[in-house]
Parts: structure tokens; sequence; C-alpha cells
């Protein structure tokens, strides 16, 4: 289908080999400057609320939601605006200075809710907006055959960034006394370089080769533009499996909480637990993404999620703390590090490149309402049913949706996609 | 369908580093020019404004300057400036013990003079009775740790438990043995950001600790109730210091739950009703009730007769997300947002629903009156 000149696809692969184009390479670094940024502010923000400004949990709760509900929509929109005209760069650039200002934002908002509604709300819209382009960019600086090294290389620079956020927040609070502006303020800084990074070392759309304007043609609704890309046979089965797969992701806060239930830990450590599996997926992120562009992306996305499968099965039968504990610590590691930046080389190459970033931002959207609705559901039968037979409930779904996966996801990948 | 040229890497070597002058215009060398410049302006703003900010901070574990005295209003003083974050104390008005001392507060058309002395322990919490006090600490770092320490009535630090979460409730019994406290739960930055709680109590005769009491067996509506999401908090005790009060949420409702130490069984009296707290001659609760759905102004101040399960709302028309004190048997204590968002002011309202409430100390929180 989508057809890359043979030989254009043989250069790029020799020129390559080996290594992580530079686009790659400078979005890491723009990722992982602002992730530490985003995190700073994300680790404090629950004590800054409650301690700080007294604001009661019910409130805090109320906020949350609202940022947490508005980045799926806001990410469709994201994707749109760039492909129309390959306005990749601006849409994230914008993005990440939106999130950089939100911080200036919560700093002059005080203690007024509603200044800092607005300050969070600007944050999520602008990691809404820049996902997709980011991601589309990454994709189409790499050529389809490295696509899952190069997420790999990006996912795991990433969360280097997310790691080193909250340290670097709770390291600043120690030695300022809870100076929480100080938090804000250097967390405005380091976004702010992200920002100048990304300007300064990313190529715009333009720098990547010419792309048949979408523009052009028949106006369309919005609605028709943005779900475009599923008229593909290959990008429908794909989205599919994701959305069935997220249906049957119970989300990291249960795991966490089940392990917190079943295990006897000194408590003060226990913030300190994602970090485990936040180290694991950055070991693995780049071989996972490698092995995809060997055998095809498939096998490390379904494996993923059959270690999440194997997580939520030692949860339930394992009774050992350390076995317990380690065994769904590197599970989970595992499962982003096989699925996370895996899906976008999966959909890349099934993608034209006109249509990559909107693709890449419908696919995330449905896979976060999906995952959602899983956590929901997930909440329910634990309030109606018990931890036990939740988690049992839940491992029956997710073997059922990795079977349909299976099923779903096309074969042939590499070869229907560009040969 | 028309496909376009999958995008090779043009542009990598001009990233990787070439001289070359790039799309955007400006030679490799000029950018990374001004990204070292930008790089160095931005870390000196950063470092020069956490510097000033550590400066800013109080020199932290001062010892305590004073004990717990008879007639002295302790508080968590939020004053900017000497003493942030401690333990301070006001005098009572004379005679607050008894009527004519509410009567005096309630005719107070300003408030006292803010004498306060400052100095004590640093606490978020803060809470004393029968010679007994309860601080709940958190201390910033990595990770971050909070504690409950138990201090005695010099306020000399006796006991120190470690926690997980941000401290929320803190009560003592009148007679200082039984302590209880609250902590919201949440994974502080890279877990769940929803909350839960987890209630602690303490017998500090017999220095027995029940680190989450959500494992005790509750009746809910008369009969026998299993659910994992029970959450309780807001601990209060009657003066035999067996029977205690607290809330439950299960489900998304809240319930009054009356507990039996000894017994170790809890059962539900009442729906919607929040941080229980009871009167010092222990006829009556006060606490907070839904009034509305949602976020904005949920609650208000109620007061109970326990006898006959009657209740009724005090003069406080404000929404109170706060564990009331009674500071005697006819008037409440409790913390208010301060005035513009910052801090948080205690206020006093009569228990029998008459009068308005009074500004008592402005910059403070967690208000005890020890008797």
């Amino acid at each position: 289908m989508y057809l890359a000149t043979t030989d254009a696809a043989a250069a790029t692969t020799k020129l390559t080999r080996g290594r992580v184009a530079g686009p790659v390479l400078a979005l890491g670094t723009v990722s992982l400057v602002t992730d530490i940024s985003s995190e700073m502010v994300t680790a404090v923000l629950p004590l800054y609320f409650v301690l700080q400004l007294g604001l009661s949990p019910l409130q805090f709760g109320f906020l949350d939601g609202l940022y947490n509900g508005v980045t799926a929509l806001v990410r469709l929109a994201g994707g749109h605006a760039a492909d129309r005209g390959g306005r990749h760069k601006l849409v994230a650039g914008t993005g990440y200075a939106l999130s950089a200002l939100s911080r200036l934002g919560l700093l002059l908002a005080g203690g007024g809710t509603a200044g800092i509604s607005a300050a969070i709300a600007a944050d999520r819209i602008g990691k809404g907006v820049r996902t997709a382009p980011r991601d589309a960019l990454i994709s189409l600086s790499s050529p389809p055959d490295a696509l899952g090294r190069a997420f790999g290389v990006h996912r795991a620079m990433d969360t280097t960034g997310a790691l080193l956020g909250p340290l670097a927040a709770f390291a600043l609070l120690w030695a300022t006394a809870d100076a929480y502006d100080a938090v804000f303020v250097v967390s405005f800084c380091v976004g702010l370089l992200g920002v100048l990074l990304l300007v300064a070392f990313v190529p715009g759309r333009a720098a990547l080769g010419p792309v048949a304007a979408p523009a052009a043609g028949p106006r369309v609704p919005l609605r028709g533009r943005i779900a475009e890309p599923l008229r593909d046979a290959a990008f429908r089965r794909i989205m599919a499996a994701a959305v069935l797969l997220g249906a049957a992701t119970i989300g990291d806060s249960f795991v966490y909480l089940l392990l917190q239930k079943q295990l006897v830990f000194a408590v003060r450590w226990f913030p300190l637990l994602p970090l485990g599996t936040a180290a694991v997926y950055l070991l693995l992120a780049v071989p996972a993404g490698r092995l995809g562009d060997r055998i095809g992306r498939r096998v490390p996305f379904l494996f993923g999620h059959a270690a999440l499968l194997a997580a939520y099965v030692l949860l339930l039968v394992v009774g050992d703390g350390t076995v317990l504990l380690a065994g769904v610590l590197v599970l989970v590691g595992v499962f982003y590090a096989a699925t996370d930046g895996v899906l976008m080389a999966l959909a890349g190459p099934a993608l034209p490149a006109a249509r990559q970033a909107s693709g890449m931002a419908l696919l995330q959207t449905g896979q976060a309402l999906s995952r959602l609705l899983a956590a929901a559901g997930f909440g329910a039968a634990w309030t109606l049913w018990g931890s036990r037979a939740a988690l049992v409930i839940a491992v029956v779904v997710l073997a059922a949706a990795l079977a349909g996966a299976a099923a779903l996801l096309p074969r042939t990948e590499r070869r229907s996609s560009w040969s | 369908m028309v496909m376009t040229d999958r995008a090779g890497p043009p542009e990598t070597g001009d990233v990787a580093g070439g001289a070359r002058t790039g799309r955007n215009g400006f030679p490799m060398r000029a950018r990374i020019i001004a990204v070292a410049v930008a790089t160095a302006v931005l870390t000196t703003v950063a470092v020069a404004y956490t510097v000033t900010a550590a400066r800013r901070a109080d020199s932290a574990d001062a010892p305590s300057a004073f004990g717990l005295e008879r007639g002295q209003l302790y508080f968590r003083s939020v004053r900017d400036g000497d003493g942030a974050g401690r333990v301070a104390r006001l005098a009572a008005p004379a005679g607050a013990s008894g009527a004519s001392g509410v009567a005096a507060m309630r005719t107070e058309a300003a408030p006292a003079p803010d004498h306060r002395t400052t100095g004590g322990p640093a606490c978020e919490r803060f809470y004393a009775a029968g010679g007994t006090a309860l601080c709940l600490q958190r201390r910033s770092g990595i990770p971050p740790a909070s504690y409950a320490v138990v201090l005695d009535g010099k306020l000399r630090e006796k006991r120190r438990i470690a926690l997980t979460g941000i401290p929320n409730r803190a009560r003592v019994s009148a007679s200082g043995r039984m302590l209880s406290w609250t902590m919201f739960a949440t994974g502080d930055s890279y877990a769940t950001t929803s909350f839960s709680t987890r209630t602690s109590i303490l017998d500090t005769r017999t220095g027995y600790l029940i680190k989450n009491m959500e494992d005790i067996p509750l009746t809910l509506d008369g009969r026998r109730y299993h659910s994992p999401d029970v959450n309780y908090w807001g601990v209060t005790f009657a003066r035999d210091d067996n029977r205690f009060y607290a809330t439950v949420s299960t489900k998304g409702r809240t319930y009054l739950v009356e507990g039996d130490m000894r017994r170790w069984a809890a059962r539900t009296l009442r729906e919607n009703l929040e941080c229980p707290s009871l009167s010092p001659d222990n006829t009556r609760l006060a606490f907070k009730k839904r009034v509305r759905e949602g976020a904005r102004d949920p609650w208000q101040l109620y007061v109970l007769d326990l006898r006959t399960m009657r209740e009724h709302p005090l003069a406080e028309r404000r929404s109170v997300d706060d564990q009331a004190a009674w500071l005697d048997d006819h008037t409440l204590g409790y913390a208010l947002p301060g005035s513009g968002g910052k801090g948080s002011d205690i206020w006093t309202v009569p228990a029998d629903g008459t009068g308005a409430p009074t500004l008592r100390v402005a910059g403070a929180s967690s208000p005890a009156l020890v008797r």
C-alpha cells in the first residue's frame, strides 16, 4: 500500500544503521527536559494543595479530574492542526510553551482556586496538543524499518526525565524548607529550556521532505477529517487492537494499591515503588524497539500485554513479599517498554505521511479513553465484589483481549506497509 | 490514493552538528551558542530564586519554648515570619470555660490583641489534651517522610511513628491516653493522585498502635458489613477512653460510626456526617454535613445531640472543612481559609446555633484549648 520507493528505503537503511536520526535525539532531549519540568510539578501538587493552600481532597480530586479529562480531546485537535500544512513543529512547540507558561500561572495564582484550575488546564492542554505532532515528527524523520528503535530511544529519554523530575522537586523542597514557589520557578526555567531546544534543534516539517498537502481537495466536515485515518484497513485493525487491550488494562494506581495491600513494607518508601517500574521501562525501551524492528512490532506489543497479564496473575497467586514486589515491578516495566513506543512504531508505517499526526492522535486518544473505561470498571468491580474477584475478572478480560488483539493485528505488517 | 515518499532523514547531518545553514535560517553554531546562553541565564534565575527561598526558610528544629498550660489556646501558627508552621499559644479570654466566657467572646467586637507566644514544635496538624500533645509532621526529602509525634506536657518528644501520606486530622482524648490521627494516603508522585485515608489509633498507656483501623468489624444499618473501600477518618474519643466516634465512607456515602475499643467493633448511627468532635460533657457531637453536591462549598457545621439524636446547624454559613474543636461546652473553634486565599484563620461560633462566627486567631489552624 504505502509505497516507499525501494531504493530510497534501502539508502536510508544503510545511512542510519546503528544510530538514531538527529531529529529523534533532539526530540528525545526536549522530552527529557520537559518531563523533568512537568513531573516536578506533578510530584508536589497534592502536597501544595493540601498542606500549603488547605484545599480539601475533594477539591483536589475535582481539579485532578479536570486536567485528566482535558487531554484526550485536545490531542485530536493537536494532531489535526499539525497535519494541516505540516506544522508539526509549530503545534508541538506551542504545546511545550503553554505547559512551561502554566508554571508561572501556578506561581501567580497564589492560593486562588480559579487561577490554579486555569494553570492546570493550560498545562494539560499543552501536553495534549504536543504529543501527537511530536510522535509524528519522530516517525517522519526515521526510516520505517528503524522506527521501533527511534521510539525506544525517545521513550527512554522521556522516562529519564520523568524519573529525575520528582527527585529534583523533593530535593528542592528539602533544600528550601518547602518553598513550593521555588519548585514552580525552577520548573518554569527547565520547561522554557525545553522549548528553546525544540526551536533550535528540531527541524520543521518542511525540512522532512515534500508532503501532499491534505488541505487541498474538497472540504470535509471536521469530524470526518479527524476519523479519516480509520479508512485504512491496517490502521483500523491496529486501532481496534489497541483499544481492546486498553479496555483490559486496570491502571497502575490499582496495581500499586494492590501491592500496598499485600505487602508488609516500610511505608515511607512506598512512593518510590513506581521508580522500579520506570527503571525497567528505561532499560528495556530501546531493546524492545529494536526487537520490534527485527521481527515485527506485533510480537513485542502482544508480549508486553502478556507481561501485564503475568503481573496480574502474580498479584493473585504469590504471597511472598519480595518475589511479588520484584516480579510485579519488573513485569509492569516490561509492559510499558514493549508497548508504549512500539505501538507508535506499529502505527507509523500504516499511516500516510500527511496523516501521521492525526492518526497517532486518534490512536492515543482511543487508547486513553478505553483505559479510562477500564479503570472505572475495575474500580466498580473492586467496590462491588472485592479486590480478589476484581483481579480475577481483570485476568480473564485481559487474556480474552490478548487473544482478540492477536487475531486483529496484521501479521504481515512489514510487507504490506512498505514493500 | 496518492502516496508520498517515506521521509528519509535529510536533516540528519544538519542536526548532528554540521555547520551548514539549517532550514530555519541560522547556522548550527549560532543556534548552539544561543541555546547555551539561554541555558546559562535560565540556570542563574533558577539557582538565584532557590537560594533566596532557602534563606527565607526558618532554621528548623528549635527546641520547644513552652509546655502545655491550662486555659491556653494552642494552634499552628501560619503567620508569615517568625514561627510559621510551628505551634504557638494564646491566653484564652478570662473565664473562657463556662457560659460567661462564651458570652464574653460573643460580644467581642474585634478579635483580642494577638500576643501569641511562638516557638513550639513544627507540625502540620496539632492537638493537645490531658498533658499529651499530638503533632503530625512532614519532612521534605527523598523520599519525603511523615511522622506522628507524641509529646508530653512540656512538649518533649516521647514517641515518633513513621507514616505515609499527608497529615490531616489529629485528636487526643480528654485524659491524654488515646490518640488518633488520619493521613491522606497519596502516592506522592508516581502513583495515584486520588486520595484515600488511613486512620491510626494509639493507646499511650499500653503503647498498642493500630496503624490502619479499616479492618475493624463494622455493622452498617444493623447488618455486618464487608467492603474493601471503607475509609475511616476523624476519630473522637469519649471520656472513658473506650467509646469513640468516627466517619466511615463507603460507596460514596459517609456515616457516623460509634466504636468500642475493647470489643473492637463499630456500628453506623447516622448518614451524612463527617469529622465528628465530641463535646467535653460527652453529650453532643459537632460535625460537618454535606449540604451541596460537588466541590463548591459542600459542607456546613452542625451539632448533633446524642440523647435526642436531633441535629441543628450552627451560625457559621461558610463551608468548613475541618474537624471542629470544642473550646468549652458551648463554643466551637475551626479553621477557615484566610482572607485573600492565603493561609487560614481560626474562627469560633456558639455550639447552640445562635450568635455569629467570630475571628479568633488570624493566621492559624489546628485549634486546641487545653483545659
